[in-house]
């Protein structure tokens, strides 16, 4: 991987601006044509679109209240009197909760996973940038991090916290952010001693320009692939905080508060409070490594031409 | 060879010090700080105050540390005001049992992925191939509770096979009288690493096929099996196994979610409960502790590295 994108930053940094546009323009299309072949991939990003309209669209032709608990409704089958999913273990109706835990979700999985991505790039991209010490500092700081596992850092500072949707995404995209961080700076390593970087210095610009605007955009491809997993990951780090009980408090919920809900009901056969949620977190964190899977030999695939 | 060996363990060094320092400075942000986790919303300001003074909680930071550091190497850890015992003699008796079931569930999930990797890499693109590649996908994205609940629904509640809670014993030796308690534990643990290593170990079998040796072999007329079984097999388990190193923190998250749902009393189940209550010694040295091992397990897979697999010599700087 890192071969590969010195070589696509080598394009750059030679003299061949005229014939740059049409090749960035095939490479474009190159991308996305490997990318839509990949049968995989568009499964994945199919699901992920269905239940993204499922979660967000869904509300507003399926109405259910998803604020009050219905104690006299408590553990309803499916198909019983308009609750085509059937109630949960306090009344509320299981498909409108399943788009609710749907929302919150994806909200956490995708919002946490960019900001991981965000983070994690600027602090690679630096060290890898800068070198020497700060480079040392810097990743060791990383490693320190890294070695105290993620589940364990959550639940700690999810102790001290109650969380909500926004902080929950705070929370796991400061703890996600050390793999992209890891992978970028070893692209910026082998980027910084190219050419064109070279001679944003020599002309007068800034350390900051030559991070954000030379050395980032040229890992992309990583950056991108990472995201999709990072994404996938903090979906499965919620549906975990929620099963060790430091999840969302109610009335909120996510696909694996509703999951852990139904665990207690497993004996009783109650396996509409267990399946639909299950297979839910299963599906969106499948779609996610399949469009990471895709979007990776998407870009091999650019990189590999030349 | 020398110099990279002693520069990689003053990394660790480094890192492990590191560690100490967040612990710590995690410990020291807590809301109101150690005193009202331990005192209670109830206690007076001249009680946390007297708290404090006693403790040495309101002397510099920086000797605080020294003194946490120094009691670190004296091997406390701390003491559980919660359930009134020191952190080490809970640790003597739930990191055994933590680590009989990561150990019994990696060797199960080793048994069982390298076979299966190196059959998917030998019939790849085949049906095998996918339907196995369909099932880890599968495995690697379901949360542990949920494989560990669809299981006990199977095997406990619908065959009744198993038992669905896992060995209560306090001993180590009364856990392993009830052995059969732990499969369901260990299969669970063990199928989401099969996920994880059976993909791993049918790329590195397949990386191997292309290599000249193999058609050297085959050009020599050795039998497939026999080309597969002494030459790609070996170099093919390399990955894997210091890939077991790496997995050190996988295996300690994934355990501790499956204590949680067996309820089998290890060090994650301590960890879990100690969250609950917020008994924030146990919390840190347990997370010291797995730190640690993580540690440790990276750097020792690269000095296996360049054992198993004389081709790497670290001669150059890193």
């Amino acid at each position: 991987m890192t071969l590969d994108s010195s070589a696509l930053a080598g394009l750059h940094g030679q003299d061949r601006e005229e014939s740059a546009d049409a090749a960035a323009q095939s490479n474009l299309r190159l991308f996305f044509r490997t990318f839509f072949e990949n049968k995989l991939a568009l499964v994945g990003i199919l699901i992920v679109l269905a239940l993204a309209v499922f979660s967000f669209i869904g509300p507003l032709f399926y109405h259910s209240d998803q604020i009050h608990t219905n104690l006299n409704a408590v553990n309803l089958r499916p198909g019983s009197n308009g609750h085509p999913l059937g109630t949960d273990q306090v009344g509320y109706d299981q498909l409108g909760r399943l788009m609710a835990g749907g929302r919150t979700s994806l909200e956490i999985g995708i919002g946490a996973g960019l900001l991981a991505t965000v983070l994690g790039s600027l602090w690679g991209a630096i060290s890898g940038y800068f070198g020497g010490v700060v480079d040392a500092v810097m990743m060791r700081i990383v490693d320190a991090l890294l070695s105290i596992p993620a589940l364990f850092l959550l639940l700690v500072v999810a102790a001290i916290w109650t969380p909500n949707v926004l902080s929950l995404i705070v929370l796991i995209g400061l703890i996600a952010w050390l793999v992209p961080a890891r992978l970028v700076r070893g692209e910026a390593l082998t980027l910084r001693v190219r050419e064109y970087v070279q001679a944003v210095r020599l002309m007068g610009g800034g350390r900051w320009r030559a991070v954000t605007r030379h050395i980032v955009p040229n890992t992309v491809g990583t950056i991108v692939v990472n995201a999709s997993f990072q994404v996938a990951d903090a979906i499965l780090y919620v549906a975990y905080l929620s099963f060790l009980g430091l999840g969302l408090p109610p009335p909120s919920t996510n696909w694996g508060g509703m999951l852990t809900d139904g665990v207690q009901y497993a004996y009783d056969g109650y396996w509409w409070l267990i399946y639909p949620p299950g297979i839910a977190v299963v599906l969106v964190v499948i779609a996610f490594n399949f469009i990471g899977d895709g979007l990776r030999d998407s870009f091999d695939a650019r990189l590999r031409r030349r | 060879m020398a110099g990279y060996l002693t520069r990689r363990i003053l990394q660790a060094f480094v890192v492990v010090i590191l560690v100490t320092i967040i612990v710590f400075v995690l410990l020291r942000m807590l809301p109101g700080g150690p005193a009202r986790a331990i005192l209670g919303q109830q206690a007076t300001a001249a009680q946390v105050k007297a708290f404090n003074h006693q403790q040495g909680f309101d002397r510099p930071l920086a000797l605080q540390y020294l003194d946490y550091l120094k009691r670190l190497l004296h091997g406390d850890l701390g003491y559980s005001y919660k359930l009134n015992q020191s952190v080490t003699s809970l640790l003597a008796q739930r990191l055994p049992k933590t680590l009989l079931l990561t150990v019994l569930s990696t060797v199960v999930a080793l048994l069982v992925a390298l076979p299966v990797g190196i059959a998917q890499a030998v019939r790849r693109n085949r049906a095998t191939d996918y339907i196995i590649t369909g099932v880890s996908f599968v495995l690697y994205a379901m949360p542990i509770f949920f494989l560990g609940l669809i299981l006990i629904i199977v095997f406990a509640q619908q065959l009744h096979w198993f038992s669905p809670q896992a060995p209560q014993g306090d001993s180590f030796t009364a856990v392993l009288s009830q052995a059969n308690q732990l499969i369901l534990p260990v299969a669970t643990l063990a199928l989401i690493t099969v996920a994880a290593f059976s993909r791993y170990a049918r790329s590195a079998t397949l990386d191997n096929l292309g290599e000249d040796y193999v058609r050297t072999a085959r050009a020599k007329g050795a039998l497939e099996r026999r080309v597969l079984a002494r030459h790609v097999t070996p170099n093919a388990i390399v990955p894997v196994v210091t890939l077991l190193g790496l997995y050190v923190p996988y295996l300690f998250s994934g355990s501790l979610v499956t204590e949680a749902t067996f309820n089998y009393p290890g060090m994650g189940l301590l960890f879990w409960n100690a969250a609950q209550t917020r008994d924030y010694p146990i919390l840190l040295a347990v997370a010291l502790i797995v730190a640690i091992a993580t540690v440790v397990g990276s750097l020792v897979v690269d000095l296996l590295y360049s054992v198993l697999d004389p081709r790497v010599r670290y001669v150059v700087a890193a």
